[in-house]
């Protein structure tokens, strides 16, 4: 009986072992040496950290690197200020059949690939688009208006396609808080600011922390959000170590970017949870 | 005195069904005052109408004499228990007391002192720092009704708050809610489907069905007179047999049941005719029991059965006692005096009861 017990364990923890080694501790680590890989000629390899260096040396990767964090900050800041009235209305006022339809309708969008979502907003804000269009028949604007390839428009981009991980924590978590508790907190003299902020928002941390560092995550490493809506200006992380790994096929820099990034990723959702005071076990949890 | 609560003529609809219709009751301050009813009956509507949860369809609820119609809830001068206590998980004790004060406005050392002061009240002193789920069930009640009781108000409202403890700590609580409610003389709305939570505490018990009161009265008067079948049928537990009127002079009324039994009722001035409908209510508490036929003599009622069922519960216990003439079941309360120690099951019994306590009513359908 114990015997088989302990096989069944190994049968069950063969699948997860087996994806951690082959796909995440193996390659990170391959990853990590090719980035402390320097090439001194051509096939001659010393060991040094001198692609680490060179990042720091050049303001165009520092400043991209700065810009892409901060940017998916506020991204990340802005979606949960979007989601968050959303998401108490579909967990708290709505009811029955309508609660369904809503949570439903958020959901639909993602029934296709980002790069179709991506695409509709390019119908949406391009030259010839739509919103183009009818301010001119409105008669606002005299011509044409590129909305496209800014900041804003990738901005935009970047909210749409971090909606529903936002919403769905938040929902789950906001459910989970008792009607009578909201009442109470009305009926002992609070008002709608009051108890959203001592009662609402206490509650629903945990949900904010955890679809927060979802966010974020994915605004960081997005790679075709920026790359389609985003100007020259708008340059993000990702294009620069796409462009390492694949136009100057200089793999070793481009390891070290990666690396730069999940530092900065993790650095980040740190100090995150500190100012909070969650832990990652209670938001994922 | 102007009553504390006044409900004038209440009425709420939903869509087609009335959930309360047309009540009117006023509670004298400083009083503990119950609406009893099975679940369903529109309690709670009322409770979170004075609440200010829900706006009445019609009629008006009125606070010190005053309307409260058009204030919010959060500026009512009532404050409500609820149901499953809804402390706020997120503060300490201290915090969850203080909650209200500070919405008030209170400066930080007021807080504290009060908070501190209410606490003592409860008997829960210095545990302000407590995490809520640090606390027992019995602790969360009173740290519910302290939350309520330091922002003073005019009425305090009680939705229910002893149904999630176990038996032993409700019947501790019931007499601790008492206590506490002459301790901070404030007036008390409870309501409760537990008949025993209503009797004990309450000055005043209003009992209520499909959204109407049936009878208000004090627990006493609920017992004893009864005006309504529901009322006799719902307070108390009660022996129910209907039938046809056979005579009635005065106030005694002959009633022939349905399974053939003649049995002598008292009509408390309700008008039964001969040929009438009626039915006849008897608690079991209310029926003696003797071992031979002489022991029950004096009454007008008197049945010969045997013991179709012991039911053992210490001071409780009960003996369902099998009509030999008519089959039908009676339930009665057996004295734990020791004389009946031996019955047993099949064993022949003679039962008996005063005419003054068959309470009768009209109607019944079967």
């Amino acid at each position: 009986m114990r015997a088989e017990a302990r096989l069944g364990f190994i049968l069950l923890l063969t699948p997860l072992l087996l994806w951690l080694t082959l796909l995440i501790i193996i390659p990170h680590i391959d990853m990590f040496l090719i980035s402390i890989r320097e090439r001194v000629a051509v096939r001659t390899y010393e060991t040094g950290f001198a692609n680490y260096l060179t990042f720091f040396t050049e303001p165009l990767y520092l400043v991209t690197f700065m810009r892409t964090a901060l940017m998916s900050v506020l991204a990340t800041v802005m979606t949960l200020i979007i989601a968050f009235p959303v998401s108490y209305y579909i967990a708290k006022i709505a009811k029955g059949r309508l609660q369904s339809a809503l949570f439903l309708l958020c959901l639909v969008p993602f029934w296709v690939s980002e790069l179709v979502r991506t695409f509709g907003w390019m119908i949406l804000l391009r030259e010839t688009g739509i919103f183009s269009n009818l301010l001119q028949f409105v008669g606002i604007v005299d011509g044409p208006v590129e909305m496209l390839y800014n900041d804003t428009a990738m901005m935009v981009g970047l909210i749409y396609t971090s909606m529903l991980f936002m919403v769905v924590p938040l929902v789950t978590t906001l459910e989970s808080l008792d009607d009578s508790v909201i009442e109470a907190g009305y009926d002992l003299g609070g008002n709608a600011i009051t108890v959203t902020r001592e009662i609402v928002i206490p509650h629903a941390t945990p949900g904010i922390v955890s679809g927060c560092i979802v966010v974020f995550m994915l605004s960081l490493g997005n790679y075709l959000t920026p790359t389609m809506l985003g100007g020259k200006e708008s340059l993000w992380f990702t294009e620069l170590i796409y462009s390492q790994f694949i136009v100057r096929f200089n793999w070793e820099l481009g390891a070290a970017f990666g690396f730069l990034l999940l530092g900065l990723s993790s650095f980040i959702v740190w100090i995150a949870l500190r100012l909070t005071g969650q832990t990652l076990e209670k938001t994922m949890g | 005195m102007t009553p504390d609560l006044e409900c004038v003529k209440l009425t709420k609809t939903f869509d087609t069904i009335k959930a309360v219709d047309d009540v009117s009751f006023q509670v004298p301050a400083g009083s503990f005052f119950s609406i009893l009813g099975p679940s369903g009956c529109g309690k709670t509507t009322i409770m979170r109408m004075v609440a200010g949860f829900l706006d009445p369809t019609s009629g008006d609820i009125q606070i010190k004499g005053k309307s409260v119609l058009d204030i919010a809830p959060n500026k009512r001068p009532v404050n409500m228990v609820f149901q499953h206590l809804a402390l706020f998980p997120m503060m300490n004790i201290g915090d969850n007391i203080g909650y209200g004060l500070r919405r008030a406005g209170a400066s930080k050392a007021e807080i504290a002192t009060k908070v501190g002061e209410v606490l003592e009240r409860i008997g829960l002193p210095g545990i302000a720092e407590r995490k809520v789920d640090q606390l027992s069930g019995g602790q969360k009640q009173r740290i519910a009704i302290a939350r309520c009781m330091v922002l003073e108000p005019d009425v305090l409202l009680l939705d229910e708050p002893l149904g999630a403890l176990d038996l032993k700590l409700r019947e501790h609580m019931k007499i601790e809610l008492k206590s506490l409610q002459s301790a901070f003389d404030t007036t008390f709305v409870y309501i409760t489907h537990d008949q025993s939570e209503a009797l004990v505490m309450s000055d005043q018990v209003a009992v209520m069905n499909e959204g109407r009161f049936e009878q208000l009265g004090t627990a006493r008067e609920l017992y004893y007179d009864p005006k309504t079948p529901f009322v006799a049928g719902f307070v108390g537990d009660s022996n129910r047999w209907s039938g046809t009127v056979d005579a009635s002079s005065g106030n005694e009324v002959r009633i022939k049941t349905v399974s053939g039994v003649s049995l002598t009722g008292s009509a408390q001035g309700r008008p039964l005719a001969k040929g009438d409908r009626a039915q006849v209510f008897v608690r079991p508490e209310a029926i003696r029991v003797a071992l031979k036929a002489d022991g029950i003599s004096a009454f007008e009622n008197r049945i010969v059965g045997t013991v179709s069922s012991l039911l053992f519960n210490g001071a409780n216990s009960r003996v369902l006692v099998r009509d030999d003439a008519s089959g039908g079941e009676i339930d009665v309360a057996l004295p734990q005096s020791g004389e009946f120690a031996s019955l047993t099951k099949g064993a022949p019994l003679h039962i008996g009861w005063n005419a003054g306590q068959a309470t009768c009513f009209a109607g019944g359908t079967e």
